[in-house]
C-alpha cells in the first residue's frame, strides 16, 4: 500500500500542470460549474469589501467612493455599537450551544429507554418537526402565542385572573424567550446525532453491564454518557467556532424591525441587514460584515488546531 | 473505546438493584417526552384552528387551541385573488429546477473530489471550503448582485444562491467514500470514461444520497424567504410562498407602527385569520410530505454531523 503510494506520488511529480489537466479533463469539466458558482457568489464579492474603508456613495460607486481609511471601524467601536452587537451574539451562540447540547443528549437518552416503538417513533416524528418549518412561520407561531391583543397566552393568563403580558414591548424577556425558541426549534435535529452515537454502542457491553448487575442510572453513567463524550466535545468545539454568527432567520422574523427590543436581541447579523437594506449604508453594513468575518475566521481556525490535537481525524483540514 | 468503557463500568463497582431505577428513568422518560412533543405539536394545533376560526370570535377570546366557531372564510379570502396559486406555482417550479440543477452540480463535484487518483482534488477542495471560513458579507454581495449582475427583481437572484452550499458538497463526498474505489477501477480496466463510469455505475450506489441531499436542497428553497427578501421588490408580482408570508406579517407590523395608523380601518391591517390560513397553505405540503421523507434527513445529519 505504502510503495504503491510513493510510486503513485512520483509518477504525479513528474507530470507538467498540463499534462495533469490533460489527463483529468473529464473530471475537471465535473468540477467546473461548483467552480463557477464559488467564484460568482462567495469570491467574486470579496473586492467590494472595499466598501468598509470608503464613505460610499452611488454615483462614485464602491471603488470610486472617497477612501476614509477606518473611520467607519472607529464610529462603531466609539459608539460602543459594535461591543453590544458582540456581546449579545456571543452571549446567545453560547446559550443555544450549552443548552441545545445538553437537551439534545438527554432527549436522546429518553428516546432510547423507551420500549415502546410507536410511541418512539411518533414523538421522534413530532419534536422534528419544528427544524422543517421555515423562520417566517417561527415568527408567527411566536407572535400567535405571546402577542398583547389575541395571543395564546394572554388568554390563559386572563382567564386566570393575571394581567396581561406584553413581551413585544418589553426587551428583558427576550434572551429567554429565545433560547426557548431556538431549544423548540433545533432539539429535534440535534438529538438526531446523538440518538445515532447511542444506538452505535456495542450492544454487548451494555449487556455485559446488565449481567454484571449495573442498573438504569449506571449504564446511563458509566456507558451511555462516556461513549458520548467523543461525539459532544467535538460538536460543541465546532458549535463554538460559528460562535460570531449569529441566527438571523431566528432573530429578524421574531423580532423585525421592533426597535423597543433591539438592546437584548440585536445582533450583528440583524444590525447588518438594516444597515443594507434599510438604510442603504452599505460602508458601516461592510465595516461590521468584515469585523465579524475575521474573527470569525481566526475563531474556527483556533478551533480546528484544537480538534487537530485531540482528535485528528475529525479536524476540517 | 470499548476498553474505556470496560474499564469505567469496573470502577463503578456496580450495585446490583435492577429494576426499579430503569422504571424510573423509563417513567420519567414517557412524561418528559409527551410534555416535550405536546409542546412541539401545540403552536402547529394553534395556528390551524385560528386559520378556521373567525375574527370576530379572535378579536373578543383570542387564538384557542380548538375553534370554537368553525368558519372556512379565512381560506376563501386567501383563496379568492388567486394569487396564491402562482405563489404555488413558482414555488414548485423553483424547487423541482434548483433541486434538479443543484443536485445534477454537486454529486458530479462530490465525486469528482472524491477519486483519490485526481490531482487537483485538494485544491478545489479546498477553494470551495473556503468559502464557508471567510465570507465578504452582506453589503458586498448585495452591491454585487445588484450593481454588477443586474439581478435585482430577477428570480435567478433567489434560485441561483441556493443552488449549492459547501456544507452539501462535503456531505456528498462523504457518501461517495462509502463507495469502494475498485468499481471506479473495474470501469477504468472495462475502457469507460469518467462521465460513464459516474453516470452508469456510481449514480444508482448513490441513490440514498442523492434522496437526502435533495430533500436538503428542496426544503431550502420551499422555505426560501431570504434571497426574496433582499432582491424581489414591489415590482415583482409573483413571489415565493414563504416570502408571501413574509410580506403579510410585514405589512401588519408597518400598518400598526406607522404614524398614520391611526387613519387606517382596521379592514386594512391583515387579518389574524387570513395569515394563518396563508401559514397553513405555504406549510401544509411540507408537513404533510415530511413524515415519510424523515429517514433521509437523519441520515443526512448523521453522515454530515461532524464533517459539517
Amino acid at each position: 500500500m505504502g510503495k504503491a503510494k510513493a510510486k503513485e506520488i512520483k509518477v504525479k511529480s513528474n507530470l507538467t500542470f498540463f499534462q495533469k489537466v490533460k489527463r483529468h479533463k473529464t473530471l475537471l469539466l465535473m468540477c467546473t460549474p461548483a467552480v463557477l458558482f464559488f467564484l460568482a457568489f462567495s469570491y467574486a464579492p470579496m473586492p467590494g469589501i472595499w466598501v468598509a474603508f470608503v464613505k460610499y456613495n452611488y454615483r462614485d460607486g464602491i471603488f470610486g467612493s472617497k477612501f476614509i481609511g477606518l473611520d467607519n471601524f472607529k464610529f462603531l467601536v466609539t459608539s460602543g455599537k459594535l461591543f453590544d452587537l458582540t456581546r449579545n451574539t456571543i452571549l446567545y451562540n453560547l446559550a443555544f450551544i450549552l443548552l441545545g447540547n445538553f437537551l439534545a443528549v438527554f432527549v436522546a437518552i429518553l428516546l432510547n429507554e423507551m420500549r415502546c416503538r410507536w410511541f418512539k417513533k411518533v414523538s421522534q416524528t413530532i419534536i422534528f418537526l419544528p427544524y422543517f418549518i421555515s423562520q417566517v412561520l417561527v415568527g408567527i407561531l411566536v407572535f400567535n402565542l405571546l402577542n398583547y391583543d389575541t395571543g395564546f397566552v394572554n388568554g390563559i393568563l386572563t382567564s386566570l385572573g393575571f394581567e396581561r403580558w406584553q413581551p413585544y414591548a418589553s426587551a428583558s424577556a427576550w434572551p429567554v424567550l429565545m433560547v426557548v425558541i431556538y431549544l423548540w426549534q433545533q432539539t429535534g435535529y440535534n438529538s438526531v446525532v446523538y440518538f445515532a452515537a447511542i444506538m452505535g454502542i456495542d450492544s454487548e457491553t451494555i449487556e455485559a453491564a446488565k449481567v454484571d448487575g449495573a442498573n438504569g442510572f449506571q449504564k446511563i453513567r458509566y456507558i451511555i454518557l462516556p461513549s458520548l463524550k467523543p461525539t459532544i466535545v467535538i460538536l460543541l468545539l465546532f458549535a463554538l467556532g460559528g460562535i460570531v454568527k449569529g441566527n438571523f432567520g431566528l432573530f429578524y422574523n421574531i423580532v423585525g424591525t421592533n426597535p423597543m427590543l433591539y438592546s437584548t436581541t440585536d445582533i450583528i447579523e440583524t444590525y447588518v441587514y438594516r444597515a443594507t437594506m434599510t438604510d442603504f449604508n452599505f460602508s458601516t453594513a461592510s465595516a461590521v460584515g468584515l469585523y465579524q468575518s475575521v474573527i470569525g475566521f481566526v475563531i474556527v481556525m483556533t478551533v480546528n488546531w484544537v480538534v487537530k490535537k485531540i482528535e485528528p481525524d475529525y479536524s476540517l483540514f | 473505546m470499548a476498553k474505556k468503557q470496560d474499564k469505567d463500568l469496573m470502577e463503578s463497582g456496580a450495585k446490583v438493584r435492577l429494576g426499579t431505577s430503569d422504571k424510573i428513568i423509563r417513567g420519567f422518560g414517557y412524561v418528559f417526552i409527551t410534555f416535550y412533543a405536546l409542546c412541539c405539536i401545540i403552536p402547529f394545533i394553534i395556528i390551524i384552528s385560528t386559520s378556521f376560526t373567525s375574527e370576530s370570535v379572535i378579536r373578543a377570546q383570542g387564538v384557542q387551541i380548538i375553534p370554537k366557531e368553525f368558519t372556512l372564510t379565512a381560506y376563501q379570502m386567501v383563496t379568492k385573488s388567486g394569487g396564491i396559486w402562482k405563489s404555488y406555482i413558482l414555488t414548485i417550479l423553483m424547487t423541482v429546477i434548483g433541486t434538479a440543477v443543484g443536485l445534477s452540480i454537486i454529486a458530479m463535484t462530490g465525486y469528482a473530489l472524491q477519486r483519490k487518483d485526481f490531482s487537483f482534488r485538494n485544491q478545489i477542495s479546498f477553494f470551495i471550503y473556503f468559502t464557508s471560513l471567510f465570507q465578504a458579507g452582506l453589503a458586498p454581495y448585495y452591491l454585487l448582485m445588484t450593481q454588477y449582475y443586474h439581478l435585482k427583481d430577477n428570480y435567478l437572484a433567489v434560485l441561483l444562491p441556493l443552488l449549492m452550499s459547501p456544507w452539501l458538497i462535503i456531505l456528498m463526498k462523504n457518501f461517495v467514500k462509502a463507495i469502494p474505489h475498485e468499481i471506479t477501477e473495474s470501469g477504468k480496466i472495462d475502457g469507460a470514461g469518467d462521465m460513464k463510469i459516474f453516470t452508469a455505475l456510481i449514480l444508482p450506489m448513490l441513490k440514498p444520497a442523492l434522496a437526502t441531499i435533495g430533500l436538503f436542497l428542496a426544503l431550502g428553497y420551499w422555505n426560501e424567504w431570504y434571497q426574496s427578501s433582499l432582491f424581489l421588490s414591489s415590482r415583482v408580482e409573483v413571489k415565493p410562498l414563504q416570502f408571501t408570508l413574509y410580506e403579510i406579517v410585514n405589512k401588519t407590523e408597518a400598518l400598526k407602527n406607522s404614524v398614520a395608523g391611526q387613519f387606517i380601518s382596521l379592514a386594512d391591517i391583515p387579518q389574524e385569520s387570513v395569515k394563518m390560513a396563508n401559514a397553513v397553505l405555504a406549510t401544509g405540503p411540507i408537513v404533510l410530505l415530511y413524515p415519510f421523507v424523515q429517514k433521509y434527513f437523519v441520515s443526512g445529519i448523521t453522515v454530515g454531523a461532524v464533517k459539517g
